[in-house]
């Protein structure tokens, strides 16, 4: 799994309150997409392109479990590279099938509109124009095989827990 | 090396001898509380498959009674499936509604040495029972839900040794917000709590802190167990209890001590909770337009029996409004029985009923453009509570109640004595 792709870049400690807020809880996933970060940075939604990446800095999605990352999934972002990705976002990204990775110093590499090469296949971030690159903390291979797999909904139904349900 | 009170929970839920920072391991789950969010159309799934009903509870929470129509769905889809599974823990709206972590705290459904989940991030709330909990999100609780174990990193632990006592209208608040202030997130760890000043602060108190370990994005937020939480659980029909404390060698990422005789109350500025904790008299002044006392950090008893001692005698500014929600209906009843509630009310607060209410921005107290409030509840962050204009500042229920009197955030010192 590998992404290339230009740079967002975010502060540390980005909530998901700013992702997802409260006001687009009764919409469908695929308009709540039109909120993400409309506190912080109003009109992001309508520059980013499918398969950026987004770079966060320490704590990346901290806060409500509400399903931020999906949201971002939905945006169709490529992936999330951050300093620290929070416990609760991590494991929705997991599950929602949205790409993420730790990895230190990501943040000084790159400025925003460079160009990113991130692999999951052997963890390294490179920036196209400088030629870093970092490596980023490896994931452990069943939670990897889950995130490409399309997260844990698919796998419920698969395995007769849950009735389908397109989202 | 031995083991902190985290550790060895997570050693027995996996079955394994031991475990240390570091591990991923899959565990059994005790109990799995699922509440009105989790059955939202956006996100349910109608489950076909229940290994374990017995070890699941329903409790409709964010949004009761129902604020929207989907709401109300929402609601009906839980019913229906708390009656298809034959799910005997289900608080419905009405006599045992509650914030889910509240109503987990007043049924006993945390038992030390146990392993609970929940989808939402306050869940750690639980960790004042001696046992470990923490929100997993939307899928990983279906997943728990339906085959009874999740997964777990396990995190090194960092141990508060709490000594001293909190002087008055110094508050289990102020102590996160020193915390908060003065060490920021804890991310990938544990936090444990302990030391001699625990015996001094009530399961409430205890309770405010575990569940703001969701604020220094925390794995588990954990209380060493004592003859007070013995007796709690008592209350609640639990007499059999296996208490976990850590070993005398445990190995811990940092032991850090707080004497509470030196805190002060706190209040943190807008937009975050992390090194953004100040004295009050940095901001004592400020104009508030809403005064908001609730959530599972701060509506419990004592948080209510501490405003109305605030408010006793006086009222809420007629410029501001304050509105105070009961975190359960238990906790609720008892403070109408012992008379908080009237107090409140001829001060001139609102209550509403027992929900999530304001804190999340749902309903019950939502802020409009460039409002200012000061709230004691889980989070300040931008657009948390309404339009992301508005400005939230976060402090203890002494703190609230007394800017709520003089319509600016004010120090509750003098209101105490």
């Amino acid at each position: 799994m590998k992404f290339t792709a230009r740079v967002w870049k975010f502060p540390d400690n980005i909530n998901t309150d700013l992702i997802l807020p409260n006001r687009a809880f009764y919409l469908t996933p695929e308009e709540q997409v039109k909120f993400v970060f409309s506190a912080n940075r109003p009109g992001w939604v309508d520059l980013v392109q499918p398969g950026d990446i987004l770079i966060g800095g320490r704590n990346f999605g901290m806060g409500s479990s509400r399903p931020a990352a999906r949201s971002l999934r939905n945006l169709k972002l490529g992936c999330l590279v951050a300093e620290s990705i929070n416990g609760l976002f991590f494991r929705n990204s997991v599950n929602f099938g949205f790409p993420a990775l730790e990895c230190r110093g990501i943040e000084a590499a790159f400025e925003e509109g460079e160009v990113a090469e991130v692999s999951f296949d052997d963890y390294t971030v490179r920036n196209q124009r400088s030629g870093a690159v970092l490596t980023a903390e490896p994931l452990p291979e069943t939670l990897k095989r889950l995130m490409q797999a399309g997260g844990l909904f698919p796998l419920l139904e698969a395995e007769g827990y849950l009735a389908a349900k397109a989202v | 090396m031995g083991m902190t009170i985290a550790e060895k929970i997570l050693a027995r839920a996996s079955g394994r001898e031991r475990v240390a920072a570091g591990d991923l391991v899959t565990v059994k789950v005790d109990t799995v509380v699922l509440f009105d969010n989790n059955f939202m159309p956006s996100i349910w799934q109608e489950v076909l498959k229940l290994e374990h009903p017995e070890r699941v509870v329903v409790i409709m929470d964010h949004r009761v009674p129902a604020p929207t129509i989907q709401s109300a769905g929402a609601h009906r889809t839980a019913r229906r499936f708390v009656e298809k599974f034959g799910i005997a823990r289900f608080h419905d709206v009405g006599a045992t509604q509650g914030i889910c972590h509240q109503v987990v705290a007043d049924q006993g459904y945390a038992l030390p040495g146990t392993v609970l989940v929940c989808s939402d991030s306050h869940t750690c709330s639980a960790g004042a029972f001696n046992c470990i909990a923490r929100g997993v999100g939307g899928p990983d609780v279906m997943y728990a839900a339906t085959k009874g174990e999740t997964w777990f990193r396990v995190g090194a632990t960092v141990r508060y040794e709490l000594t001293g006592a909190l002087r008055n209208g110094v508050t289990a608040k102020d102590v996160f917000l020193h915390i908060a202030g003065s060490y920021g997130e804890h991310a990938t760890q544990n936090i444990e709590f302990g030391g001699p000043a625990l015996a001094g602060l009530s399961i409430s108190a205890r309770k405010t802190l575990a569940t703001m370990g969701a604020e220094l994005s925390c794995e588990f937020a954990t209380f060493e167990a004592d003859t007070a939480l013995a007796d709690y659980l008592r209350t609640c029909g639990k007499s059999e209890i296996a208490a976990v404390h850590p070993d005398a060698d445990a190995d811990y990422f940092g032991v850090r001590t707080i004497d509470l005789d030196t805190l002060e109350p706190l209040v943190a500025l807008p937009d975050s909770v992390l090194g953004n904790s100040r004295p009050i008299s940095e901001v004592a002044g400020t104009r508030i337009d809403q005064a908001f006392i609730g959530s599972c950090a701060n509506g419990t008893l004592d948080d209510l029996e501490l405003a109305a001692r605030v408010l006793s005698g006086r009222k809420v500014s007629s410029k501001t409004r304050l509105i105070v929600t009961p975190a359960s209906q238990q906790v609720y009843l008892h403070a109408l029985r012992s008379g908080v509630i009237a107090k409140l009310a001829e001060a001139g607060a609102v209550i509403t009923n027992p929900t999530c209410g304001a804190c999340g921005g749902g309903h019950m107290g939502v802020l409009g453009p460039d409002e200012v409030c000061i709230t004691a509840s889980t989070r300040n962050f931008k657009g948390r509570m309404g339009d992301p204009s508005a400005r939230i500042y976060m402090a203890s229920p002494a703190t609230v109640a007394a800017s709520a009197v003089t319509g600016v955030i004010t120090h509750p010192g003098k209101f105490l004595n």
